[in-house]
């Protein structure tokens, strides 16, 4: 006991004590309803749309990223008739998660949401399509044409359709190709590989024939995507509503595991990431090889790396040499929603639909359009640029009809588990093959902790 | 007559509140603090801890939602990661800033105004953007002290923020942004030691650090005492460090590496606000017990004897 304590401190601290022991005792006892969220909370799929009382002509809001931004105000002067109120925000780029942050807070308000939001993570389709009252109205049910959704590319609606109902449109693809500098390989006298083999041969020999330079990177956020997608890795397959599941140890991702670790230890594939300064200002001239999505081409190269004009070129996705077909993965591309809550669906479904299938748009637009008549313009408008080596339009074509649909887009980011996860322990010297029972049980408990059943 | 006398001071003491417009332009004065602390706090907290004791449903489910978040995988190792943090920045803020203050008030007075306003500066700017400026620091390749980092053999962003350092990097931030403004508050604390008593110390032989340990540092007992439990108020709410840098570094840091972050994406990402409200209450309780006991040890709110 300590005496410096006044005694009667001592008492009221165990009178305090006593009263919230108690106090926890009743409440205890007082429980008469479940914690558990997924007893209390709302059904895994939601009732049928019914749309609030419409009002027309009434303003729309519409929240987008920067980029897009001056695409809604190109709509907006296309159509001076429609009021529109266009706010700015992160557009979820980079792990952010505004848009669902938001909405929880209006769902909770009862007011608030925006009538059309825009979407830089393509996992964000699936909370918008669930809960009691999902944030997003199903556009397939008389608010857009099947005509124009037919339109889109292949499988490019996938991460906005649940339980068979479209609940967004896709702005753009972020299919994956393998990009090569063409300057540095017929400098050195290389061919570009066509399977997963010859390129993990040619890492080998760049390894030791031009020590520093690299094939690829295995320390981005989207590493997953690129490669063991592309691999047809089971990381993340729905099975059903809220059913997901995770094999890291199957034969498809230990393959690509392997080969990864081997050009690791070689030095031709780089733990870091090709966005860090580091990587920008050291390794960025080095790079003869990198599988990743298309919009590597303007964004990576171009602005971010600044690699001379005419020395970039896209080939075709790697496959194995056992696979019957290449696959790519996806890396991205935006989704469009119209909100549930809107009082003029139809001025709100117009713009989003202008906002993904028009010309005047698309073609001007930063990456690869969903919709592939945009995308036809947007390839011309690529080639008149002049900055690739060799014309990308076949490549990028080809390589968005051959999205692995096995990968689904889930409520947890597999970017973000990734990086937390497998980057931390390459750094710290551990082979990748080594990190995949970890990576499994980081998949597992998030997936669980959202009310997914894994399998 | 000490009875007359105490009876008389009372005596004027209630009446100065009752006829004296003084002592009623003290309420005055309190009242819109109050009304800010009940709209802003009391009532945040009161609406947190019913959230905390009821599911979606309104229904009272007692401590099911402590127990459900006390199982939650991420649990441990958020409150682990935060112990961590706590015992490092906690233990190198009262050891640093009673030493750099004992030194600016000691041997160093003359430059002590300088150096006060100097460690005062990184607090000036907002939380925020001291982080951002860390950021910046922590990156081997883009930051002036680069040759240091790279010293200490790590090369990269990654290999900085490595899972084992952030504990440590943390505390730094936090050292930089909020140190400087407790060195200026325990510098006013010394000052108001008399300087008689330090005088009658070094006649009587006492040497630099035995008037520190023996004199100084016990008459400051109170205002350290204060800074223990704020430090660790603000501790345990450590949010925006992790975020940002994870951010920064794409997504390496745990998105729930803190149990504030952790409560974010039961909110956010869950949508469940019961089991977010669970864990603020977590939190508060740490704070509370923490403050409870730095109070009564330390008799922080015992008023002095006249």
């Amino acid at each position: 006991m300590n005496s410096d304590v006044p005694v009667t401190s001592r008492r009221q601290v165990r009178r305090v004590a006593g009263t919230a022991l108690g106090a926890v005792s009743l409440l205890a006892l007082a429980a008469c309803g479940s914690a558990d969220p997924a007893a209390a909370g709302a059904p895994s799929s939601p009732a049928t749309f019914k749309p609030v009382k419409q009002e027309e002509g009434s303003q729309i809001t519409v929240w987008a990223d920067a980029a897009r931004v001056p695409g809604v105000q190109a709509y907006q002067k296309a159509h001076p008739d429609v009021k529109i109120k266009i706010v700015t925000y992160s557009g979820d780029a980079n792990g952010a998660n505004d848009l669902q942050t938001k909405v929880q807070l209006f769902d909770r308000a009862g007011s608030g949401w925006p009538d059309v939001a825009f979407s830089a993570n393509v996992n964000d389709g699936s909370w918008t399509a669930q809960g009691k009252t999902p944030f997003a109205a199903p556009v397939d049910k008389g608010l857009i044409p099947q005509s124009t959704l037919s339109g889109f590319a292949n499988g490019a609606l996938n991460p906005c359709k649940f339980n068979g109902t479209t609940y967004c449109l896709r702005n753009d693809l972020a299919q994956n190709v393998l990009w090569y500098n063409k300057k540095l390989l017929d400098k050195f006298g290389y061919s570009v590989p066509t399977t997963w083999e010859e390129y993990e041969a040619l890492g080998n020999r760049v390894a030791k024939e031009h020590p520093g330079y690299l094939v690829g990177t295995a320390g981005d956020a989207w590493s997953p995507e690129v490669y063991f997608w592309a691999s047809q890795c089971p990381a993340s397959a729905t099975t059903g509503a809220k059913k997901v599941t995770v094999n890291l140890q199957d034969a498809k991702c230990t393959r690509m595991a392997k080969l990864l670790d081997s050009l690791i230890a070689k030095g031709s594939v780089s733990k870091d990431t090709v966005f860090s300064a580091g990587f920008i200002k050291n390794q960025a001239s080095k790079v003869l090889m990198l599988p990743g999505p298309s919009w590597y081409g303007q964004v990576l190269f171009n602005s971010t790396f600044k690699i001379p004009k005419g020395q970039i070129a896209a080939a075709s996705p790697l496959k194995f040499e056992g696979d019957a077909k290449n696959y790519t993965g996806n890396v991205g591309g935006g989704l469009w929603f119209v909100s549930s809550h809107s009082k003029n669906l139809k001025a709100a479904s117009d713009l989003v639909t202008w906002m993904t299938t028009s010309n005047a748009y698309q073609a001007t637009a930063g990456t690869y359009p969903a919709y592939k008549q945009a995308a036809v313009a947007w390839l011309a408008g690529q080639k008149e640029t002049g900055y690739f080596a060799e014309d990308v339009a076949p490549v990028f074509q080809q390589a968005a009809e051959l999205i692995w649909p096995g990968w689904s887009a889930t409520q947890y980011s597999q970017e973000a588990i990734y990086s937390s996860t497998v980057v931390p322990a390459l750094n710290s010297g551990k082979p990748l093959i080594d990190t995949l029972g970890t990576w499994q049980t980081a998949i597992t408990d998030k997936a669980k902790s959202l009310g997914y059943t894994v399998n | 007559m000490t009875t007359h006398l105490a009876t008389e001071q009372n005596g004027r003491r209630g009446g100065r509140s009752a006829r004296n417009p003084v002592g009623r332009a003290g309420y005055v004065f309190v009242s819109g603090y109050v009304l800010f602390l009940l709209a802003f706090g009391v009532l945040p907290t009161c609406y947190a801890v019913w959230l905390a004791l009821s599911n979606s449903r309104n229904q009272l489910v007692g401590i099911g939602n402590f127990t459900r978040t006390f199982t939650d995988y991420r649990f441990g190792p958020a409150f682990l990661h935060i112990g961590l943090y706590l015992v490092i920045w906690l233990a190198s803020l009262m050891i640093l800033v009673v030493l750099l203050s004992l030194m600016l008030h000691g041997r160093m007075r003359r430059a002590s105004t300088t150096l006060r306003f100097l460690f005062y500066l990184p607090g000036a700017l907002a939380g925020v953007a001291s982080v951002l400026l860390f950021l910046i620091l922590l990156d081997p390749a883009a930051s002036p002290v680069g040759w240091l980092l790279k010293g200490f053999g790590w090369n990269t962003l990654a290999q900085v923020n490595a899972p084992g350092h952030l504990p440590v990097l943390f505390t730094v931030i936090a050292f930089w942004t909020g140190a400087g403004g407790w060195i200026v508050v325990m510098y006013g604390a010394l000052n108001s030691i008399p300087d008689e008593i330090l005088e009658a110390a070094r006649i009587d032989g006492a040497s630099t650090l035995q008037i520190a340990l023996r004199i100084q540092i016990p008459m400051i007992t109170k205002w350290i005492a204060y800074m223990l439990i704020l430090a660790f108020a603000a501790g345990t709410q450590l949010f925006v460090e992790p975020q940002l840098v994870s951010l920064a570094s794409w997504g390496m840091i745990p998105d729930s590496w803190s149990p504030n972050q952790l409560s974010y994406q039961y909110a956010f990402q869950a949508g469940d606000f019961n089991g977010a409200a669970a864990l603020s209450v977590d939190l508060l309780i740490l704070g509370l017990a923490c403050a409870a006991l730095v109070v009564f040890r330390t008799g922080l709110f015992d008023r002095d004897e006249r």
